[in-house]
């Protein structure tokens, strides 16, 4: 088994080597010069010259995509136009922001969303089905940031039990820092519950339909047995993909809650980043969270084969 | 004279697009202590319906039992409350399936759902279940017992996977063993040899079988009476050797007659012609009318009884089952 | 992975059993329920000229933040435009554009994932270019690509496109692979079907379940991404009206005039509530795991 995760791993290489050069290609695929893009067209025609020396553009392409590379093996990944700050540290004072978010809204989905999947599938077809179903339904189909800017006008604005945007850190106060993420995780989740409970039923229901939940039953074991452990044990490789697309769409829906709550986090800076053509900070980010992906998609992977027995030997 | 399980009048209804449907009707049949009963009868005939009843094992809200009963140990187990059924379920009364690759949990290994009955119902520990474990795969001739216990099912063969369902089935030493069609899955040679191992098992155990296959050779080489099933209904009861060699219903007659015979030199085989009518096809008087060469007119208008017409012969034909009928 | 793939197989039917499928389709109350408002969203999208007859761009300064009411359902904005010709006019831009991102993402991501499972030496390169795309959120990739681009329809077109390939491709590659195995493909290659053939004539076209149940969901999620692009200021440029948008515009002054926010939004909600309910009947009904149950 070994084997097979050294080729998992080996298989991610040349994956990172992809994402390194689609976010490299982020500059080259401007429109037009991207010096000019970047400089804006007010700028002097000495002004954009420095650009295209700084940036490196000046040099054809090979030669930039093998500076790129080394540049990455030395962590270099670019630094800020507009922050003149190196693109990691930008990240890394603002990551904790977007993590804490990411990991509150995750902490409310897991157990809201799984359950709501388990007992949809097991009473299918009755009203708790339904409602479950339709409450999941409309969590995947209203726009996040809408229902966030609806919610902030009431419990912010109209109730003020909560404030309608910023963030404290959790060392001074962890309870305003709390309280100024509630709102954004909560809206962040509607989405992952949705979601979650759509593809827990699925999968439960596949378990479920299974034979070997009637040999269990053929057993004599309890009904919470034979739905809880053969079941669910068999839901559960179907519900491990579906949170690994949830880590993904959680950073993604940050990008955007983090702009209606005004939470300084790495969401909010790449879209201060496009707005303000700051190119390199965008290929930076782009690229950290790519690489970090990688390994969370191979760490999913291999929980796998934690998971099925029969991808252990394949 | 008591049997260990009397299915009496058993009917059991399906949801169908148009309502609940009759998959079985009136169905009846005792099976005795240490018995080996067959039910033989081709898919649709509800013959694995009729099996998964004894149980309950439908799934949820799929079946209802609107009329008849099943008694064993002086108990209903179609009204029985779960918590009672379940100390019957594979303790008293144990299922094999058909597949054993999907009616194995491919997630847990050989000797966690070995196991499982065991702990539940004699209540062993860890340690103690697992050597009980191991020693049932070496009664079901598993080679290796000791190493096969701890693997996963897909590594092992269509055979071993049968053998260990049989295992986890006998595991509590119950005292009726229901096979649904246990070896349909599997190659001719194995089959040969899973029959043998159930059959020994039966003689060691002394528990009865209730042996459900399409395969009137299987049944034949197995069972000491043998259940006739046509489209849900029984409709002919007999020890093996008088309904293989003088059986009474048409139908039977018809399985008889399409089996290959051992001579050879067959050049087409004899199919009953017509097919399996919808449980909820109407059809007035007996339901294998449109198929019987034989069909007299009171087929048509009334619904035949199953009729003793001898101490061990029971058949569901009226013209066949008039006194003095058929040579 | 996905033994959806076996489902696959439903497609080789004979034409009697296509129409049992079409009538259980036509049967299933989530799909009816999801065709009913799908259809009446694209009709008011197509029909918004019939429906209004303001244009969406005209500012009337004296009817600024007006509530719903008989002469403007909807309200009117800041700038004294009829929200209600907006929201239709609207609806065109953002349900276009989905439409046009899932047929993309259904073709481009059949061909490379039937190009990926027929020629095996291609498949590893194929398969990482896929995975490097999904190495990014969906919302992020589209960012990165709209930077790169500028913000226009075209670019938001392109980029959602980018970044829901992938996954068709995987899904339509995982179908392949299993219908490849089967009888009927070895025997066109034994008659000698060349592989373009086989690919179009045989492999495609049993393919297809699931990757028509992912491209509706991805009309859904196209849907709403464009509404968060839009929204950012990254999507479609205003004057043109889109969803996202409005909301956008509506923000600033949402304790005003609440109107201006709410019926966007709620277009979106109605359109993915649609399109999912659509998806999940396709699904249903076309996969064969969840049918003998019946």
């Amino acid at each position: 088994m070994s084997r097979l995760i050294t080729v998992r791993i080996l298989q991610a290489v040349p994956v990172i080597l992809i994402v390194s050069v689609l976010a490299f290609l982020l500059i080259t695929l401007l429109p037009g010069d991207p010096a000019v893009v970047i400089a804006g067209d007010q700028a002097s025609p000495a002004a954009i010259a420095a650009v295209r020396h700084n940036l490196g553009l000046d040099k054809p392409l090979i030669e930039q995509l093998g500076i790129w590379f080394v540049h990455l093996l030395q962590g270099n990944f670019g630094s800020s136009l507009m922050l003149n700050q190196s693109v990691l540290s930008a990240m890394g004072e603002r990551l904790p922001v977007t993590l804490s978010l990411a990991a509150l809204s995750i902490l409310v989905t897991l157990p809201v969303g799984i359950f709501a999947g388990v007992i949809a599938a097991y009473y299918r077809q009755t009203w708790v089905d339904s409602l479950v179903m339709t409450l999941a339904l409309i969590g995947v189909s209203a726009p996040a940031f809408w229902i966030a800017i609806l919610s902030i006008l009431f419990f912010g604005v109209y109730l003020r039990w909560l404030p309608t945007s910023g963030y404290t850190p959790f060392f001074p106060n962890p309870v305003l820092w709390l309280r100024s993420l509630v709102l954004p995780a909560l809206m962040l989740s509607l989405f992952q519950i949705g979601f979650l409970a759509r593809m827990t039923r699925s999968a439960m229901l596949e378990a479920l339909g299974q034979d070997f939940v009637r040999t269990a039953r053929a057993k004599g074991l309890s009904e919470w047995k034979a739905v809880g452990k053969h079941a669910f044990r068999n839901a559960l490789i179907l519900i491990v993909t579906a949170i690994g697309i949830l880590l993904s769409t959680a950073i993604g829906g940050s990008v955007v809650l983090e702009q209606v709550f005004a939470l300084p986090g790495v969401g909010r800076l790449v879209v201060q980043g496009i707005l303000a053509r700051d190119y390199p900070l965008v290929q930076g980010v782009m690229l950290i969270y790519g690489f970090a992906f990688v390994v969370i998609n191979l760490a999913v992977d291999l929980l796998y084969t934690v998971l099925d027995p029969r991808v252990r030997y394949d | 004279m008591s049997a260990l399980v009397s299915i009496d009048k058993l009917t059991v209804q399906f949801r169908g697009d148009r309502g609940w449907v009759n998959a079985v009707e009136d169905v009846s049949f005792d099976i005795g202590e240490g018995e080996c009963v067959g039910v033989v009868g081709e898919s649709g005939s509800g013959k694995s319906v009729t099996a998964l009843s004894m149980l309950r094992l439908h799934p949820r809200g799929a079946a209802r039992f609107p009329s008849g009963s099943i008694f064993y140990a002086g108990v209903d187990l179609l009204r029985a409350p779960e918590r009672d059924l379940r100390a019957v379920r594979g303790r008293d009364i144990a299922m094999v399936f058909q597949d054993p690759m999907s009616s194995l949990n491919p997630v847990l290994t050989i000797c966690d759902q070995i196991c499982e009955p065991i702990r539940l119902h004699q209540g062993l520990s860890q340690a103690a279940a697992r050597r009980a474990a191991i020693e049932l795969l070496d009664l079901v001739r598993i080679p290796d017992a000791a190493r096969r216990v701890d693997e996963y099912p897909h590594r092992l063969s269509g055979g071993m996977r049968q053998r260990a369902m049989i295992a986890i089935a006998i595991a509590c030493r119950p005292r009726l063993l229901i096979a649904d069609e246990p070896t349909t899955a599997l190659d001719v040679t194995i089959q040969a040899q899973i029959l043998e191992l159930l059959r020994d098992l039966r003689a060691e155990l002394g528990m009865a079988v209730l042996l459900i296959s399409h395969d009137l050779g299987v049944i034949a080489e197995f069972a000491r009476r043998v259940v006739v099933m046509y489209a849900g209904r029984i409709v002919e009861d007999a020890p093996v050797d008088v309904l293989f060699n003088a059986p009474r219903h048409p139908y039977t007659e018809g399985l008889m007659a399409s089996m290959p015979p051992l001579e050879g030199g067959a050049d087409r085989l004899y199919a009953i012609p017509g097919r399996i009518p919808d449980p909820d096809e109407p059809i007035p008087g007996c339901r294998f009318g449109p198929r019987c060469p034989h069909l007299e007119p009171v087929c048509r208008t009334s619904a035949p009884e199953l009729v003793a017409i001898s101490e061990t012969h029971r058949v569901r034909c009226t013209p066949r089952s008039r006194p003095g009928a058929l040579c | 992975m996905t033994d959806l793939a076996v489902g696959a197989v439903a497609g080789t039917l004979a034409p009697r059993r296509r129409f049992v499928l079409l009538r259980r389709l036509a049967a299933h109350r989530s799909f009816q329920i999801g065709l009913v408002l799908v259809l009446l969203l694209a009709l008011a999208a197509i029909f918004a000229p019939f429906l209004t007859s303001v244009d969406p761009s005209a500012m009337k300064v004296r009817f600024r933040f007006r509530p719903p009411s008989a002469a403007f359902p909807f309200g009117t904005d800041n700038f004294g435009r009829d929200i209600f010709t907006r929201v239709l006019y609207g609806a065109r831009v953002s349900l276009w554009i989905g439409l046009v991102v899932a047929i993309s993402t259904g073709v481009i991501g059949a061909a490379i994932g039937v190009v990926a499972a027929q020629f095996p030496r291609l498949d590893p390169y194929l398969m990482r270019c896929m995975d490097a795309l999904m190495s990014f959120p969906a919302i992020l990739l589209a960012l990165g690509v709209t930077a790169a681009l500028g913000p226009r329809m075209e670019s938001v077109i392109i980029a959602l496109a980018v970044a829901y390939v992938p996954a068709g491709a995987r899904i339509v590659r995982a179908s392949a692979l299993v219908v490849r195995e089967l009888d009927y493909i070895a025997a066109a290659r034994i008659a000698g079907a060349s592989n373009f053939r086989i690919m179009i004539r045989h492999i495609l076209p049993n393919s297809v379940s699931p990757l028509l149940v992912h491209v509706t969901f991805v009309f859904a999620y196209a849907i709403l991404a464009e509404a968060a692009l839009s929204f950012l200021g990254v999507g479609v440029p205003p004057p043109t009206a889109s969803w996202g948008n409005i909301i956008a515009e509506g923000r600033d002054y949402a304790t005003e005039a609440w109107w201006v926010m709410l019926f966007p939004g709620l277009g979106i909600t109605l359109s993915a509530l649609g399109l999912n309910l659509l998806g999940d009947g396709l699904r249903d009904v076309l996969d064969p795991r969840l049918n003998w149950r019946g």
